[in-house]
């Protein structure tokens, strides 16, 4: 039933490059060390996901990554029997295969899941460190490597979407925002090999942007975005035309502040 | 000219006495042919027997405007005015004459100047009384000042906005002389904000959000916008300035004309302009006392901190050169006239060099200090201080004897992005050492009823005639429906027991609305595939199988949010025939089994009544806010309801409209009660307020807002269609309306 799984593949080779604002290395090492499960929190596009395959890197570990959606089940991260030709065949889903195998499982987005899903990964969680697997009547003990990382974005908060206190209780937290302004242009020059002019005008287009969080935008323009856009110029596209299309245009239907920021790119970028 | 000379037959001595300079100045501007037909023109003039004065303004302006617009201009020019002097209004020949020269230099066109003078002749026909149809017989009172304001206006407007505004001014006071010569003299407040409607260029109003988004968004801080008219200070245009209660600016921007380095800049672009100059002072100018520094020494530190500031945003947001640029004038260097003040002019250099490195000025002290300037900010850190020194001593190295003469070179000096600066400089003044106590405060008038608290909220209304809303038509006063005895309503829906029971049937049968999915059940409707094939993999592989394999759906979420308008005009006391109760009353039942139903439903649910007493005051009276509960509060202020004036239903259904459109909910639902067609007694024309009413369900409609009317008038059909289309129903027969009105709002909402 359960064959030779390839946990190698899983292993990040080459170093993602990661700017570290804070402290933040040291501290997920410390949470790693005594395999803490880590909650990260911080607005899209600030570099969660990276962090993550930066730190997994640096551990060498390998890197298990579930974008979690509203229509998964408990069985989507936790395993299920297929149908074949000779009856049923057991599948490990992402969460069993991490916590077998010693890797990192890292629920992306984890609100967008349903409460009764996110419930699975409480006994891995806690001292228990194990996974019941109540279809298959098998109890899975964690590796001594799995670690449990979740990120989720408190920005779109609602009343339907949070987690529950007895899943947040069970975290050590790390809070991520977008970088200062001169950490955002280096990350924006060394992802892109963009001159520092440009990314720091870049930046300056995002600041401008974050101001308007909460007055017609849901959030500010990413870090992600940024390097888009400075990809975009690098591949010889206008600067103005590369940040209406990958700064403005993919953030926001408002006319008003569709021109706003219109206006400041033109009063930019010159 | 001899020749020429003779053909002006003229006995008025002044005409004579200036005739000579005019035909020199037309020789001028005109062709040979062009002067013969001015001096024609000035002769037929001078024979219609109406004074010196029309010839004197004729040949003082025609020249002028047949230079603007063609020399074929001024033959029609003359038989306009002989036109004119054959009807009562020869009054009105000198400021028709006088109003051409500028309706020339704004129309620029042959066709357009032309339709300047039909539009001319128009006003004076429509606004001549008419005796039995009969007209030319009396003087339009009002012609002359349309004719003194005409200049005014055509600087402002467009000439479509122009007959527009003209158009509002004749239908608006058909029978009232005295206002509508205030409206044609720009006097009254509707003569403005029409005017201002009309206006071209960005309006303020319309952009606020806009700039607020900008002022956050680039400057992170913000302010409250006070705008200030440009139209009618003539004597002293206001600058943009800052103070404590925000920042002070234009009502309006046109586009500012293209300059040779850039295009046009767009009306927008300038209000950012203007916000960016002011935010460069709000983040880098710190105040500094005025006293010791004489007013030209001011001045001068004024540019070279405007200079500072500027340079400082640059350095933020490089694209602000271009505009500031466009923006500022460009003065050229001029040679000096004996006895004129160069020192707005050479500031005006200045300060254009320190925005323009290709400005190309030669003036030893500007390249000078330019230098330091430069050099100043490249070392960083300054602040408004070392603006002083540079600002003292460029003043005093320029200097000029003649900077102190009264008469100033204006020129290309005006820079109107700028504010005044006039929080740059704090002033010591007597007192500021004496140490006040804290003033006893003024005792503060009693507290006032409700109705004296809420300022009136003003809505359009819409004119069928001229196609147009007539702006902050109607004053809406919002009150709290007075409260009676809630048990007189108990009582009725006591009298109502069987009707409500059997309403309670049709409540229970509506209540539920969308389909909702409800999975993992033993039973339901369908199969659920996904967990039926989950269950048979359990099943075939030996584990317990689920066998809650089945779905329903099951209702849920109705979401429907209603207001009901009710008409609480006079015609409402009436009792009907054939009935014993009067509409009030039985509007009251209905109203009140209604509101029962709708609270069963759990919808929000609000009820207001309107009643109007002409346009300036119409009563919006409200029973039940959306989240107040159908309590006894609200069962007293229904009891004592009552009936009084008129029907001006547009303002109230916009007014109602405004709430509804609050209202979180899928659907909205207003539901009209009324007994008559809209009706006032200062609206003459029976059409005008039923058209308005219609224009507002078509706004409503707009706004995703279902109207939907109960009409108790059994001559309805005459006009309730127009209004509501096929959203209404007329109730015959009055005395079944309390059983009738919750069922119609139950067939609505099914």
């Amino acid at each position: 039933m359960s064959q030779q799984f390839e946990i190698n593949q899983y292993r990040i080779n080459d170093e993602p490059y990661y700017q570290e604002q804070a402290n933040e290395v040291s501290l997920y090492e410390a949470a790693y060390a005594a395999r803490l499960p880590v909650m990260l929190k911080g607005p899209t596009g600030c570099g969660k996901s990276r962090f993550v395959e930066h730190m997994a890197w640096r551990l060498g570990k390998p890197l298990i990554t579930v974008a979690c959606n509203e229509d998964m089940t408990a069985s989507d991260l936790v395993g299920r029997y297929l149908l074949d030709a000779n009856g049923t065949r057991w599948l490990d889903g992402p969460l069993t295969l991490a916590a077998r195998h010693g890797a990192i499982c890292y629920l992306d987005e984890i609100v967008e899941a349903r409460q009764d899903t996110t419930v699975v990964i409480h006994p891995l969680t806690d001292h228990r460190r194990t996974l019941p697997l109540d279809k298959k009547g098998e109890l899975v003990a964690a590796h001594s490597d799995f670690q449990l990382v979740i990120s989720y974005n408190p920005g779109y908060q609602s009343l339907m979407k949070d987690l529950k206190q007895s899943t947040k209780q069970r975290f050590a937290a790390m809070e991520f925002d977008y970088p200062s302004a001169v950490l955002e242009s280096a990350i924006v020059c060394k992802e892109t090999g963009i001159d520092a002019g440009t990314a720091s005008r870049l930046v300056k287009i995002g600041e401008v942007a974050r101001n308007l969080k909460g007055h017609g935008l849901d959030e500010g323009i990413s870090t992600r975005l940024l390097v888009y856009a400075a990809t975009l110029i690098n591949g010889g596209i206008a600067p103005r035309d590369a940040c209406r299309m990958a700064l403005v245009r993919p953030i926001t239907d408002d006319k008003d502040i569709r021109d706003t920021l219109d206006h400041a790119i033109d009063a930019v970028f010159v | 000219m001899q020749d020429t000379r003779r053909r002006l037959v003229c006995n008025f001595s002044r005409v004579q006495s200036v005739f000579d300079d005019c035909l020199a100045h037309a020789q001028m501007k005109l062709s040979d042919a062009g002067v013969d037909a001015y001096v024609d023109g000035a002769q037929v003039i001078c024979k219609m027997g109406r004074g010196e004065e029309p010839v004197l303004v004729f040949l003082e302006e025609m020249p002028l405007v047949a230079a603007q617009v063609g020399e074929e201009i001024i033959a029609e020019v003359v038989e306009f005015t002989r036109k004119l002097a054959r009807t009562p209004n020869s009054k009105a020949i000198p400021p028709f004459l006088q109003s051409l020269a500028a309706a020339a230099r704004h129309l620029e066109s042959h066709q357009l100047f032309r339709e300047y003078l039909q539009l001319v002749w128009q006003t004076m026909e429509r606004t001549s009384p008419k005796v039995h149809g009969i007209d030319s017989m009396y003087t339009s009172e009002c012609l002359p000042d349309f004719l003194k304001s005409a200049p005014f206006l055509l600087g402002q407007l467009s000439l479509g906005g122009l007959k527009n505004w003209v158009d509002y001014g004749i239908k608006g006071y058909p029978n009232d002389p005295e206002r509508q010569r205030d409206y044609f003299l720009l006097q009254s407040a509707d003569s403005r904000a029409v005017l201002q409607r009309e206006r071209h260029g960005t309006l303020l109003t319309d952009h606020e959000r806009q700039l607020d988004l900008y002022l956050r968004g680039l400057w992170s801080n913000e302010a409250v916008f006070l705008p200030y008219s440009l139209a009618f200070d003539q004597l002293r245009k206001p600058a943009p300035y800052l103070d404590d209660n925000g920042i002070h600016l234009p009502d309006v921007y046109d586009d500012f004309p293209p300059s040779p380095t850039c295009g046009k800049i767009s009306g927008i672009n300038r209000y950012r302009a203007l916000l960016a100059h002011v935010s460069a002072h709000r983040r880098w100018t710190s105040p500094i006392m005025a006293d010791n520094f004489s007013p030209f020494q001011r001045i001068s530190i004024e540019v070279f901190e405007d200079s500072r500031v500027e340079w400082l945003a640059m350095q933020e947001y490089p694209g602000l050169r271009e505009q500031w640029q466009a923006l500022h004038p460009m003065p050229q260097e001029v040679e000096h006239e004996k006895g004129v003040s160069y020192i707005r002019h050479r500031l005006a250099m200045l300060s254009r060099a320190l925005l323009d490195p290709g400005h190309g000025y030669t003036h030893p002290s500007i390249l000078k200090y330019i230098a330091q300037f430069n050099a100043l900010m490249a070392a960083g850190n300054t602040d408004t201080k070392a603006m002083i020194d540079l600002g003292i001593h460029f003043i005093s190295e320029s200097r000029l004897r003649s900077d102190s003469s009264a008469k100033v070179y204006f020129d290309d000096t005006e820079i109107d992005y700028r504010d005044d600066n006039r929080l740059m400089w704090r002033f010591f003044e007597d007192g500021d050492e004496e140490v006040y106590e804290a003033r006893p405060r003024k005792a503060q008038p009693e507290e006032q009823g409700d109705e004296a608290k809420m300022p009136p909220r003003l809505y359009p209304e819409w004119d069928y005639l001229a196609k147009h809303y007539n702006p902050d038509w109607v004053s809406l006063y919002e009150h709290l429906h007075p409260g009676g005895d809630a048990a007189y309503i108990d009582q009725l829906l006591a009298k109502h027991s069987a009707l409500a029971k059997k309403l309670k049937k049709i409540i229970d049968m509506l209540k539920p609305q969308q389909k909702v999915r409800v999975r993992y059940q033993e039973e339901g409707s369908e199969l659920d595939l996904d967990v039926a094939i989950r269950s048979l993999i359990d099943f075939k592989s030996g584990a317990q199988p689920d066998s809650r394999i089945n779905m329903s759906h099951k209702n849920d979420g109705r979401s429907i949010a209603v207001s009901l308008l009710l008409d609480l005009s006079a015609s409402l006391g009436d009792v009907p025939e054939g009935c014993t109760q009067s509409k009030l009353e039985l509007s009251q039942e209905a109203v009140s089994l209604l509101a029962w139903a709708v609270e069963q439903m759990g919808d929000p649910f609000a009820i207001g009544g309107f009643h109007s007493d002409t346009r300036h005051e119409v009563r919006y009276l409200h029973f039940k806010g959306y989240k107040e509960q159908w309590g006894d509060e609200v069962k007293a202020r229904l009891a004592a309801m009552d009936a009084g004036f008129s029907t001006r239903m547009g303002a109230a259904l916009r007014h109602a409209g405004h709430y509804l459109g609050h209202q979180q909910a899928d659907k909205k639902l207003l539901l009209v009660l009324t007994d008559g067609e809209p009706a006032d007694i200062d609206s003459q024309d029976p059409r005008h307020l039923i058209e308005d009413a219609k224009i507002a369900v078509r706004e409503l409609d707009q706004q995703g807002i279902y109207t939907y009317c109960i009409n108790l008038d059994p001559k309805a059909d005459a006009y309730v269609a127009d209004i509501f289309g096929k959203h209404y129903a007329v109730i015959d027969n009055i005395q079944r309306l309390p059983e009738r009105l919750p069922q119609l709002f139950m067939a609505l909402t099914k």
